[in-house]
């Protein structure tokens, strides 16, 4: 039986943070350049690389999938909304079959139609390397986005079916990573993934009219895009690659761009005075520290959790930067619909982390010392070095005695893989590793699930409890969304109660814009909608 | 002289190769995983194991030598990583956009390191001789990207005369010599002109004071030589060395200072390079550094040439 899905008319105020409402200065569509944090235009050929910011400006824009995210209000946590597919549901006999139902009347930007055939096309691009489009570059961007689906066919022109390896309900956040780009313009290229980067189609709201590797790429908008809401008002749309933080801050001064990603934390308070917006909202990242759960770590004591997660001073840190952070309050940012309701309070509270770390048999003469692999910089890690400085200086006030492994970003990133185990590992008890939470599976289930552990997933620390896999086993067969959203808190009760992070801080996804820029809703999400944006012809 | 060119050919070769064996184990000896930068953090195993099969890391670290060597004596560099594209493409545009920033901020160096070379060199400590040591001393001594970010923030972020950032106003990437273009150039020209014009103002002026100082000048003088016709041989005599100094440090721009071009986002080979760092992008890196490296070897050559031309001693010695 397929379960409806209404499309969430959440299209509300903007948040106090975006005093960006319509002025009533007259608009012109005109044209936002906007300075990305990567060194490259992302891959355009659909997947995207780059992360976050590639499936941002080159996933979403010009590209749609089956299920898309509503990006339309700044104050409601962002949730999946009908794409392509107008309704999915699974199979009420058999949970591992799910019917898609897609959308009549679609077209790609070179005029082809989009149907259930071009689904499939698109998961073989990705899952089945004996296909004639197969792109690795792509697969390895999306193979790992949809570890559930076993096999896929077109019921008809208007219908398909996906299998899955286990009763999974976490497929629909699988499955709006994936891309639909058109298999007619990937034929008229002469079957070359290289042509199509220079003249990709998909069907998403704008389409990609020039790309100058890592220089500049423009979108012009999709006129005819099936949702009639989110045909852009902008005439163009402009991204250029300037992965310098300085470069960027001196880009948008000078007028030369109206929009930048990421401003430095130093630059906010003189591009404030100087006129220029900034814009944040909470989105789901947070900072963290990994902890490793194996024999001997001194982790596996919940007191020494628990008070780490007291010792430090988050409003602080918050201070330290600028004010663009969230203090956290537990793995997911305070508001999120899967927060829940934790009885363990995340607070500074450092005589409360002392008693409780005198209880776990640590003293001034017997101090507890701890070694963790820190990062210099990388992306989402927001500003390790004085932040952890801070963090360390924290610890050292209630007995906690910190020494840090600084490694580069890439490094990190493979002792992370590797797992606290492995010799890369170091010997370190933590690693301050800021994730990406956006979906069940990247925000809880990849990292403590026991069967994720290293070598076959992410879960580095060797976290293992049956009672939280049994809680991940839920939530994959709840189907019923309301449901399913009941377990996902439990999942994060438990999270915070066990204190199984040392939890500390949210970024708040900046952006420095000219005045200029009107109509933008930052969503609370890693993607955004440009759709709506407009550019004032007076002002800077 | 022909033989001499000959000769000097012969000798680049074994160079040429040391520099390939290097090249190619310096970006393998580095820390860091290639493909850790392209795939996504969370890639399973076996997405690794299968992109690190397809790009060839699987096998033993000669082997991978050897056919990374057969096809670069084929023309083929490989294919960068993260984007997909030809390296030798990638490579040639950068090298081109780098030429043209060195070659300008070349120019501005050797001219205005010349000047103060020579007028230091002729006016031995007086105020000038201080001025020009001063000027000098600051352009070898200040840091290239503070000094691009103080012109930015002047001449683009408070006076707005110039753009910060890129290499032209539609981003085509091809550079033409038009005055909207100019625009673009030069602010990164003029950074990266001062550590050349710092080191050919010391050079000049060291050797204006040494060739003054000969006795052939004392004799063309008591010969009635005018002023002007002595200066035209303290040219001459400065020349050779004051050319090898300035093709050492177009070699060394044409490297592209990662920093400069960072900041300027300026789209040659330092810029380049960067990106390729960062994103552990090892055939561009592999091919971006050999490029440069045989620029810099070739360089050397075409100096060496230049400088016997002029002084035919250099040859017989």
């Amino acid at each position: 039986m397929l379960s409806r899905l209404r499309k969430l008319g959440a299209r509300g105020a903007l948040a106090g943070a975006l005093a960006l409402s319509a002025s009533t200065a007259a608009l012109a569509q005109g044209t936002l350049r906007i300075g990305m944090t990567a060194s490259d235009i992302p891959l355009t050929t659909g997947q995207t690389d780059n992360g976050g910011e590639g499936m941002r400006f080159m996933g979403y824009t010009v590209y749609d999938g089956l299920i898309n995210w509503d990006l339309s209000s700044a104050e409601l946590a962002s949730d999946l909304v009908p794409g392509l597919a107008t309704s999915w549901g699974v199979d009420a006999t058999d949970k591992t079959k799910w019917t898609f139902k897609l959308r009549p009347g679609v077209k790609f930007h070179d005029g082809s139609d989009f149907t259930a055939d071009a689904v499939v096309w698109n998961l073989d691009k990705l899952l089945k390397a004996d296909a004639p489009q197969y792109d690795p570059r792509q697969s390895a961007q999306g193979k790992t986005r949809i570890p559930a689906v076993a096999s896929y066919r077109a019921v008809d022109p208007l219908t398909v079916e996906i299998t899955t390896k286990a009763p999974d309900a976490t497929l629909p956040y699988q499955i709006a990573w994936i891309m639909m780009s058109s298999p007619a313009q990937w034929e008229k290229l002469g079957k070359s993934w290289d042509a199509f980067a220079k003249q990709p189609s998909g069907t998403g709201p704008w389409k990609l009219t020039l790309f100058a590797p890592r220089e500049r790429a423009e979108m012009v908008p999709f006129k005819e895009y099936w949702d009639k809401d989110r045909v852009p008002k902008l005439d163009k749309l402009v991204l250029i690659p300037l992965p310098e933080a300085n470069a960027r801050t001196a880009a948008l001064r000078s007028g030369q761009v109206d929009w930048i990603e990421a401003p430095a934390p130093d630059s906010v308070a003189s591009l404030k005075s100087a006129g220029f917006t900034i814009v944040t909202n909470a989105y789901p990242h947070n900072w963290t520290w990994h902890l490793s759960r194996v024999e001997g770590s001194p982790w596996n004591d919940i007191r020494v959790r628990k008070a780490a997660n007291l010792a430090i001073d988050r409003e602080g840190l918050k201070e330290l930067l600028g004010g663009l952070a969230i203090p956290a309050k537990g793995f997911m940012p305070p508001g999120h619909q899967w927060f829940g309701h934790p009885t363990f309070d995340i607070k500074y509270d450092p005589e409360a982390a002392k008693k409780l770390l005198a209880e776990a048999g640590y003293s001034a003469a017997k101090p507890l010392k701890l070694k963790v692999a820190i990062s210099a910089s990388g992306s989402g890690q927001m500003q390790p070095l004085p932040m952890n400085e801070f963090v360390q200086q924290n610890l050292a006030d209630v007995g906690i005695q910190v020494d840090y492994e600084v490694v580069e970003w890439n490094t990190l990133i493979n002792i992370w893989r590797a797992g606290a185990k492995a010799d890369i590992s170091r010997g370190v008890s933590a690693i301050n590793y800021s994730y990406f939470i956006q979906d069940p599976f990247t925000g809880f289930i990849r990292h403590l699930q026991c069967n994720f552990a290293p070598p076959n997933g992410t879960n580095w620390g060797y976290y293992c409890d049956p009672a939280m896999d049994k809680l991940f086993d839920q939530v994959r067969n709840t189907f019923d969304k309301a449901e399913q959203t009941k377990v996902l808190e439990k999942v994060h009760e438990k999270y915070v109660d066990d204190a199984l992070f040392i939890m500390i801080t949210h970024d708040v996804n900046p952006r420095a814009m000219s005045p200029k820029v009107k109509g933008f809703v930052q969503a609370q999400n890693w993607f955004q909608d440009f759709s709506k944006i407009t550019m004032a012809t007076a002002g800077r | 002289m022909l033989l001499y060119i000959l000769k000097r050919l012969v000798y680049v070769t074994p160079v040429a190769f040391g520099v390939s064996v290097v090249c190619f184990l310096l970006v393998h000896l580095a820390p860091g995983d290639p493909l850790s930068a392209v795939l996504p953090a969370d890639a399973t195993q076996a997405t690794i194991d299968e992109m690190r099969s397809a790009y060839g890391f699987d096998k033993p670290l000669p082997v991978q030598y050897l056919i990374w060597l057969w096809h670069v004596l084929h023309g083929d560099l490989g294919t960068s990583i993260a984007t997909g594209r030809p390296v030798l493409g990638e490579v040639s545009r950068a090298v081109v956009n780098s030429l043209i920033l060195a070659s300008v901020a070349t120019v501005i160096g050797f001219t205005f390191g010349t000047l103060f070379g020579f007028v230091a060199g002729y006016h031995r400590n007086s105020l000038a001789d201080r001025a020009a040591s001063a000027v000098s001393v600051f352009g070898v001594s200040v840091p290239h990207y503070w000094l691009g970010m103080v012109l930015v923030i002047v001449f683009s972020a408070n006076l707005g005369w110039l753009p910060p950032t890129g290499a032209g106003p539609d981003g085509s990437g091809n550079w033409r010599p038009d005055f909207e273009h100019l625009r673009y150039l030069i602010l990164p020209a003029i950074t990266m002109s001062v550590i050349p014009m710092g080191i050919i103002a010391r050079t000049v002026r060291a050797l204006v004071a040494d060739i003054l100082s000969q006795d052939f000048v004392e004799a063309l003088r008591a010969k009635g030589m005018d002023e002007r016709g002595v200066f035209r041989h303290v040219v001459r005599n400065a020349a050779p060395t004051a050319l090898a100094i300035m093709g050492l440090q177009l070699g060394y721009l044409l490297g592209g200072s990662i920093l400069v071009e960072t900041v300027f986002a300026w789209p040659g080979t330092g810029f380049l390079l960067n990106a390729a760092i960062f994103q552990r992008d090892l055939p561009l890196l592999q091919g971006s550094i050999l490029v440069l490296a045989m620029f810099f070897v070739l360089l050397n050559l075409l100096v060496d040439v230049m400088q016997t031309a002029l002084d035919p001693r250099i040859e017989r010695a």
